[in-house]
């Protein structure tokens, strides 16, 4: 167990330097550089910004010099905004982002687990045919779709929720329920097959010959097998709602990480782009790699070795 | 001792019944893989209904636009924010432009986007997993690690930095940058058959023969596992029309006149309380193009591939 996390961990960190030297070379790429702009700047200035943000040094010079401070922590200033650094800005979106995206984690399960379990239960009835055309929905239904549907019909027909800033509970509503719509459809189905899987398999006929209730059968013994390939997909999850709101975020103009990501892009503020993507891809990679200790730790049946 | 055939005394045969000789034929014609995955194609209603629809809409995104008489660039002052009329089918939007032409114009980009992806993703998914389960090992390892790398990062990232990098968001910027970040998945799928595949005793005649490595991966070992391809092919299609529309939406999408539905639905949402048809139809293409795509690749799926069936 724990050659395979430290394992796990040493791959997790050549991810990670792979990830933010690859995004590090890509920003460095772009043409034009990050001040030019339709006016055009005097030479002379050009050349003092550059020698503020050490653009005039090779390369490799900055490329060592942003790993040291990205070792601290320190993801550098914002090129668009003066005197703040790209660290105000994740400390700033970060909560309301988490916020939101737990809040859509949770949703999902809450409402994917139930949904794929009436819908095992009920295979071939019209319960299963109903959740599964939800599902396909679901997934086929872009999120940004969604929101808008969501924002015209419960925001500006019925007046139910506020379709604008945040702040308060009802807030949460509208943007929570775009995000969580597509995993929610994903974890369903998943539930769904695995359940299905499960309910097939000796052990449950065991307990069912012993005479064991249905329910308890069901909700005892095959639930806890039938959700495991759902914390499997928990990374994919918390990835799918990472780039969701980017969209849901700009939609709803919520003041988090996605759409200051999103504003970043179009401001092309190379600095804030570098230091997000680092920033998501070290969340995801963290996430992923507690996905897969936990796997480990609820399903014993799992072969460390290979 | 040698054994000869008319040494044998004929009393130790006797003939078959005329019955069991007819079991043993083969009435019918036995069926190809193809035939008989377009078969079980064929039965499946909601995958054929999706095919029709599929065809459909090719068809109207390249014949549709030349029915109206508008174009999806020219302005028009005197027709601004008109709802759906005889004249503008689906209306026009803020510039006066007809949107039932720029809907279709939309669905022409979208549809191209997926498959002119999917086809570039499929070419180097199928020789970047080819190569790697073929040869195994190190190379096999170190083009794994290399996906690993990349499949742990959300392809949308990596698609929203290359549009950053390529600067100018033109349509051959979007397939190169869709085409360049999907094809890990595919890479996945094929070195995964090619693995299971490598073993068996055609590889090792086609090798005892003196085929070239080359010519073993592409003539016998990616025919073989055609199935699992097609259908990663088909599902990657809808991803790509789905990115696409999402790098319209944060504006990274084709730049104006020109616009996909995502661009339409991104422009409609600033308006979407006083002109809601404007956001309606782009959303509604979208939707359509989704759904038809992804029932259809599920048929396709259940009819190549029994065994994947969930």
């Amino acid at each position: 167990m724990v050659k395979y996390i430290i394992k796990r961990v040493i791959s997790c960190i050549i991810t990670m330097w792979a990830v933010a030297t690859i995004t590090f070379l890509l920003m460095h790429a772009v043409p034009g550089g990050p001040f030019e702009k339709e006016k055009k700047i005097p030479p002379e200035i050009k050349k003092q910004i550059e020698a503020r943000y050490n653009l005039d040094k090779p390369l490799w010079w900055q490329y060592q010099d942003y790993f040291k401070h990205l070792l601290k922590g320190d993801f550098g200033p914002s090129y668009r905004y003066i005197g703040r650094s790209v660290n105000d800005l994740i400390e700033e979106g970060f909560p309301v982002s988490a916020q939101l995206g737990g809040v859509s984690v949770i949703l999902s399960l809450l409402f994917g687990i139930p949904f794929g379990i009436i819908s095992a239960l009920n295979q071939g009835k019209w319960q299963d045919n109903f959740v599964m055309f939800l599902a396909t929905i679901g997934i086929t239904i872009p999120s940004f779709v969604l929101a808008t549907l969501l924002l015209y019909f419960l925001s500006f027909k019925l007046g139910i929720f506020p379709s604008m800033r945040w702040g308060t509970a009802k807030h949460y509503v509208l943007p929570a329920i775009a995000l969580a719509a597509t995993p929610t459809a994903f974890v369903s189905r998943l539930t769904r097959s695995s359940l299905l899987d499960v309910i097939r398999q000796d052990y449950v006929r065991t307990a069912k010959a012993k005479g064991i209730p249905d329910k308890i059968v069901v909700y005892k013994h095959a639930l806890k097998n039938a959700v495991i390939p759902v914390i499997t997909y928990l990374g994919p999850l918390v990835a799918g709602i990472l780039t969701g709101s980017f969209v849901i975020e700009k939609i709803f103009s919520i003041p988090g990480m996605g759409r200051q990501f999103v504003e970043s892009i179009t401001n092309r503020d190379y600095t804030t782009i570098l230091g997000l993507t680092i920033f998501d891809s070290f969340l995801l990679v963290s996430f992923n790699l507690l996905v897969d200790i936990l796997y480990v730790v609820f399903d014993p049946r799992i072969k460390l070795d290979n | 001792m040698d054994l000869n055939f008319k040494d044998i005394d004929k009393e130790f045969f006797e003939y078959i019944p005329k019955e069991d000789k007819d079991l043993n034929t083969v009435v019918r014609p036995s069926e190809t893989y193809w035939q008989d995955a377009w078969r079980r194609l064929k039965k499946n209603r909601v995958a054929t209904f999706s095919l029709f629809v599929l065809i459909i809409l090719i068809l109207i995104s390249i014949i549709g636009p030349y029915l109206s008489k508008f174009d999806y660039r020219t302005n028009d002052i005197n027709s601004l924010n008109l709802s759906p009329n005889s004249e503008h089918w689906f209306g026009t939007d803020e510039l006066g432009r007809d949107l039932y032409v720029r809907v279709l114009y939309g669905m022409r980009i979208s549809l191209s986007v997926g498959i002119v992806s999917a086809l570039i993703n499929f070419v180097i998914g199928v020789i970047y997993g080819g190569i790697s389960g073929y040869y195994g090992g190190n190379i096999d390892n170190i083009m794994m690690r290399i996906v690993d790398v990349l499949y742990s990062v959300p392809t949308v990232l990596y698609v929203i930095l290359l549009m950053v990098v390529l600067g100018e968001a033109s349509l051959s910027n979007i397939f190169i940058a869709l085409g360049i970040s999907y094809w890990v998945g595919m890479a996945r799928i094929v070195r995964g058959q090619v693995l299971a595949l490598k073993q068996q005793e055609f590889v090792l005649a086609a090798r005892a023969l003196g085929v070239k490595n080359i010519r073993i991966i592409l003539r016998h070992l990616i025919p073989n596992s055609m199935g699992s391809i097609i259908v990663t092919l088909m599902m990657s299609i809808p991803s790509a029309i789905f990115t696409e529309a999402f790098l319209s939406f944060i504006g990274l999408g084709v730049s104006a006149p020109m616009a996909s539905l995502g661009v339409l639905c991104n422009d409609a949402i600033t308006t979407y309380r006083t002109y809601p048809y404007q956001l309606f139809f782009p959303s509604l293409a979208i939707c359509i193009i989704m759904l038809a795509f992804n029932l259809f690749g599920d048929g396709l799926r259940d009819a190549l591939d029994p065994k994947m069936r969930k």
